[in-house]
């Protein structure tokens, strides 16, 4: 059953990120919560009635999951919602709420089956907690699994039938009469396997790029491939020729030729484009920002991070470079390219001197050998990085701009060698110039005297391209650089000994922002730069790895202000999203997992007001403390095994499986020693070991970085393990605790962790975005600790 | 009750001008809500301009584009359900993931593009319609070329009733620009893909002026103004049109 309940949630991550933006991936962990508080206080109100007749309630539980997963899911998914409107028409929010509701549902009755196990095996509460997290776990690694065979609505539908054959099975199994029941189960399944598989089929928002695409006459979606890595949809276009070139100049005669257009869930498209294999087809690629380095250089080795379609390739294959690394995550990307668009594409990644490695660029980058630098190494604009690891951990996507990963591209330059960062111009200026500020941050690490020798800025109407070297930057360069911008109308921001009058040549903004932004960031006034900048533009660093992060609250009012004239944008929706789940979450879990309790309140209150007071501290403490600790170590991880969807399934699943162990070695440790110093020493073992990770686990990070991946998993999971046992100890002690001596408040205990668990999911990745991962464990640990304090007594 | 009194006929023709005066009334009341609520609209875009005034450079706008802005029946252009939201200073969803801009974006964009009644016009998106209608008042001809079928279909009708018969539109790709009718003296591009198609430079004049909304369908974020020289350099000017008082902060 909990096996069932994680899959679902990991289902609904994918669903929603193929359907909506990634923001809502922090919807569904809460969802989930949410179900499960509700639960909680339901059983609560109704346990006397539900015991009576246990069987028949435990195996309806199971057949309404089943039935919900789908049925909700298909009905949220016809209720109008478009975050974009959200500031100004309520009924968006109306919308937003509803689908919250609905997709709980099924969670709901996941949790009142296993609830109702916990209440009936009351005295085996630690054993049957212990199954639960164990088959959470495993639940988890089995949905990954069946992510690479089946789409995430297949998927989805399996895992309801899954819900009736087990309601089926424990109907037989617990020899529940009448048996024509088993009949109308397994129809019951039939139906659900022949339900209309485009209602359950994620529908896509029209305002998401995919949706827009295939409006036009003649397009359509001709392959799909999913994997847990995202789904790709490749889109051709035959009547209106698709045609994606990021930042072509206005001085740019040439046009591109035919392009089929690959989507990751519906979103971040990257452009495969016809080729013969003549370089002559592909003069378009010199007039975009990002051919710079080429111009004043002559680059012969070069790494690619970020494939995609090729594009970056063929610029660099124009150029006549030798030797190219392409990386690039997904490998179904790259198998696209090579086979089914194998002759369209020229076979460009089968060509000599062209290279592909399937990998996360910072894992590849620890395996490069430093005796074989690279002339240039480019980040490309395609951002499928983020797009694949967009579906969990939408925030999480920042790993390849921080100050540690410039540092490390810049380690792998040959002398004189460049970085190149081409990014799309966002007004007022926010990624361009946090990853100037960024650069220079990375260039003082690295010991340089003065970072602005080092720097070029460049930007067009549509693309910045940002070019550190590895070297101080000469005279001659300059002068290449200065005669490429006037001929592509190109302005130039930055280079070292650049006046003001230079800047604001062509794409002429109110003051030369840019320009501007630069000096600042690489004079004295750099603080008070970044403290009255109206956006945060602060490098993001490992601790917070939040690059898209630009929120500021001193500049809300002003923007809400102007939310009637075009002012939103101005926000980051992802930011506000993040607020808002916040905010359901704490009026969702009030309303329906502590509301119900008041109820209840006449039978607690013979037990007194002090114990109350100390089960429900101590419930919630260690309710945000896990989750804290969850979440931090699950993106801590992310850096460590690249993909974030291996760090979820890796973390989640080894938590949950040693902590399902702690609790049932709790028992006879709480023989031995009683419930609350177990509990209490637990505890302390949770301190010790997180400050030790927290003092170690970089260094431990940084000098496994390249050995291989499983490796890097069994290592992962050895780390982890100590941790997830003693994590899954204090939980059950207390509620057998509270079984022996306060019978009424086990319910309340149940409830009020899932309540704090709701809003934990959704803080713990706020508090990453302010204070950085750091901040987050030592928090988990000081509510440990408290916790600790508070244990329930007699 | 009263009714009851009167002979059958009469009761029936009562009954009968009632109805008739349930139905016309609301429908005449609607046709004056509709220009009443166009002067608010109008009213509502002169206070935007004002306070937006800084970042665009103006004051107010051409007075023959507010006059333009309160004659066209915004209404006529956008989806039945939405009709009561026609006049609201917002962008409105016409289906297909499209919307139509909010009325202040559309003036403004239409003020910077300077028209004047001999001009000749090229739209690239044409939307539901209202962009295209707004220029038809004010220059000479219009051509306006939308990529989805059901869009440009339905603003041809909705255009051909209306009786703006110096608009004409084509359903197919705007990237190559309408070579036989070309140059023009300015250009609308409802959207910029990843980048301004060669082609529409070269049909613009020497001198012309180009227009694009930057940002997602529903919220603009700015306007990029493109200016072509006759000495062929091109400029871009990116216009913010909210009074957002950003970026480096204090001494803007």
């Amino acid at each position: 059953m909990s096996a069932a309940a994680l899959a679902y949630e990991i289902l609904l991550m994918r669903l929603f990120s193929i359907s909506q933006w990634h923001h809502f991936a922090h919807m569904a962990i809460s969802l989930a919560l949410l179900g499960f508080g509700a639960s909680g206080s339901f059983l609560v109100l109704a346990r006397r009635h539900l015991l009576r007749a246990f069987d028949i309630a435990y195996v309806a539980n199971l057949c309404l999951f089943g039935l919900t997963a789908v049925i909700c899911f298909s009905l949220a998914q016809h209720i109008q919602f478009n975050p974009e409107e959200v500031l100004w028409d309520p009924r968006q929010w109306r919308g937003l709420l509803l689908s919250y509701l609905l997709l709980a549902l099924p969670f709901f009755f996941a949790a009142n089956g296993l609830g109702l196990a916990l209440i009936k095996f009351n005295t085996r509460v630690t054993r049957v907690y212990a199954a639960d997290l164990v088959g959470a776990g495993l639940g988890g690694a089995a949905t990954i699994g069946l992510l690479y065979l089946l789409s995430p609505a297949e998927a989805l539908r399996v895992l309801a039938i899954g819900g009736i054959v087990s309601a089926g099975v424990g109907w037989i199994e617990l020899r529940l009469r009448p048996r024509y029941v088993v009949v109308g189960l397994s129809l019951l399944a039939i139906a659900l396997w022949a339900f209309p598989a485009n209602w359950s089929a994620p529908r896509v928002s029209q305002y998401k790029s995919l949706s827009q695409a295939l409006q036009i006459t003649g397009t359509r979606v001709v392959n799909e491939k999913s994997s847990p890595l995202g789904l790709l949809q490749v889109v051709e276009s035959p009547v209106i020729p698709l045609r994606h070139v990021p930042g072509l100049s206005l001085s740019a005669t040439a046009e591109p030729p035919e392009q089929v257009g690959v989507f990751t869930d519906a979103d971040n498209m990257t452009a495969i484009t016809r080729w013969s294999g003549d370089t002559g087809e592909l003069s378009y690629l010199e007039y975009l920002t990002s051919s710079l380095p080429f111009v004043i250089a002559n680059p012969r080795r070069i790494l690619i991070l970020g494939a995609g379609g090729g594009a970056e390739v063929l610029q660099a294959l124009r150029y006549r470079t030798e030797h190219i690394d392409a990386v690039e995550l997904n490998p179904q990307m790259l198998d696209l390219v090579r086979k089914e668009y194998g002759n369209f594409s020229g076979r460009l990644y089968d060509l000599e001197g062209v290279h592909t490695h399937v990998s996360e660029a910072r894992g590849y980058l620890a395996g490069v050998d430093p005796a074989s630098p690279y002339d240039l190494i480019e980040l490309s604009l395609t951002d499928s990085f983020a797009a694949s690891s967009a579906g969990l951990y939408a925030l999480s996507e920042g790993y390849l701009y921080t100050v540690e990963a410039l540092r490390s591209y810049l380690e792998l330059l040959s002398p004189d060698g460049y970085l190149a960062i081409t990014r799309w111009i966002k007004l007022p200026p926010r990624d361009t110039l946090k990853l100037f500020a960024t650069a220079v941050d990375a260039l003082a690490d690295s010991a340089v005297v003065d970072p602005g020798n080092r720097l070029m800025l460049i930007r067009g109407l549509q693309t910045s391209t940002l070019l550190v070297k590895n070297g101080a930057i000469t005279t001659g360069e300059v002068a290449l650089m200065r005669e490429f911008c006037s001929r592509q109308f190109f302005d130039v921001a930055w280079y070292p000994g650049m006046s003001e009058s230079e800047a604001n040549r062509y794409n002429l903004l109110r003051r030369p922002y840019f320009h501007e932004g630069a000096r600042a960031l690489l004079g004295d006034g750099r603080d008070a730069f970044l403290a009255r900048y109206k956006y945060n533009v602060r490098p993001a660093t490992d601790d917070r790895p939040y690059l898209h992060h630009f929120f500021k609250w001193s500049t809300l009012p002003e923007v809400l202000a102007l939310r009637g004239r075009g002012g939103t944008p101005l926000l980051d929706a992802g930011y506000l999203m993040l607020i808002a789940t916040l905010v359901q979450a704490l009026l969702a879990s009030a309303a329906f997992i502590l509301l119900p309790l008041a109820f209840l309140r006449s039978r607690g209150r013979s037990l007194g007001k002090k114990i109350r007071k100390r089960v429900f501290s101590y419930f919630f403490l260690i309710g945000l403390a896990f989750l804290f600790l969850e979440i931090a170590f699950i993106q801590k991880f992310i850096l460590f095994l690249h993909h974030p969807i291996y760090a979820v399934t890796v973390v989640l699943t080894a938590f949950l499986v040693f902590a399902g162990l702690g609790s049932a070695a709790s028992t006879p440790l709480a023989a031995y020693f009683g419930a609350r110093n177990t509990a209490r020493y637990a505890i302390a073992a949770i301190a010790s070991l997180g400050i030790v990770y927290l003092l170690f686990l970089d260094v431990v990070f940084a000098s496994l970085l390249s050995v291989p991946a499983a490796m890097k998993m069994a290592i992962a999971v050895a780390l982890i393990a100590p941790l997830g046992l003693c994590m899954g100890m204090p939980f059950p002690q207390a509620l057998n605790r509270l079984g022996e001596s306060a019978q009424s408040l086990v319910p309340w205990a149940w409830a009020i962790n899932g309540c704090a668990s709701v809003v934990s999911a959704v803080l713990a990745t706020l508090l990453a975005i302010h204070f950085g991962f750091t901040i987050v464990i030592l928090g988990a640990l000081i509510l440990y600790g408290l916790a600790a304090a508070v244990f329930p007594r007699d | 009750m009263k009714l009851s009194v009167h002979s059958k006929s009469f009761e029936r023709n009562v009954v009968l001008l009632l109805v008739f005066v349930l139905i016309s009334v609301p429908l005449a009341v609607a046709a004056d809500d509709y220009t009443a609520a166009r002067r608010t609209m109008v009213g509502e875009i002169e206070a935007d301009v004002e306070l937006t005034s800084s970042y665009i450079g103006a004051d107010e706008l051409d007075q023959r584009v507010m006059t333009a802005m309160g004659t066209v029946p915004r209404h006529e252009f956008v989806p039945d359900e939405m009709r009561r939201y026609a006049y609201e200073n917002r962008p409105l969803p016409i289906g297909y993931g499209q919307t139509i801009s909010q009325p202040y974006i559309v003036a403004l964009m239409t003020d910077l593009l300077d028209p004047a009644p001999e001009h000749s016009v090229l739209e690239v998106g044409t939307g539901s319609g209202y962009q295209a209608a707004i220029m038809a008042e004010l220059v000479a001809n219009v051509y306006t070329i939308e990529i989805v079928e059901e869009l440009g279909s339905r603003a041809t009708r909705d255009l051909a009733r209306l009786g703006y018969d110096n608009v004409e539109v084509r359903i197919g790709d705007g990237y190559h620009g309408w070579e036989s009718v070309s140059p023009f003296d300015s250009i609308l591009v409802a959207a910029a893909a990843s980048h301004i198609p060669p082609p529409l430079l070269r049909q613009l004049k020497p001198g012309g002026r180009m227009i694009i909304p930057v940002g997602s369908r529903f919220l603009t974020q700015y306007l990029v103004l493109v200016e072509k020289s006759f000495d062929g350099v091109v400029k871009t000017h990116q216009i913010l049109p909210v009074r957002f008082v950003p970026l480096t902060g204090g001494h803007d």
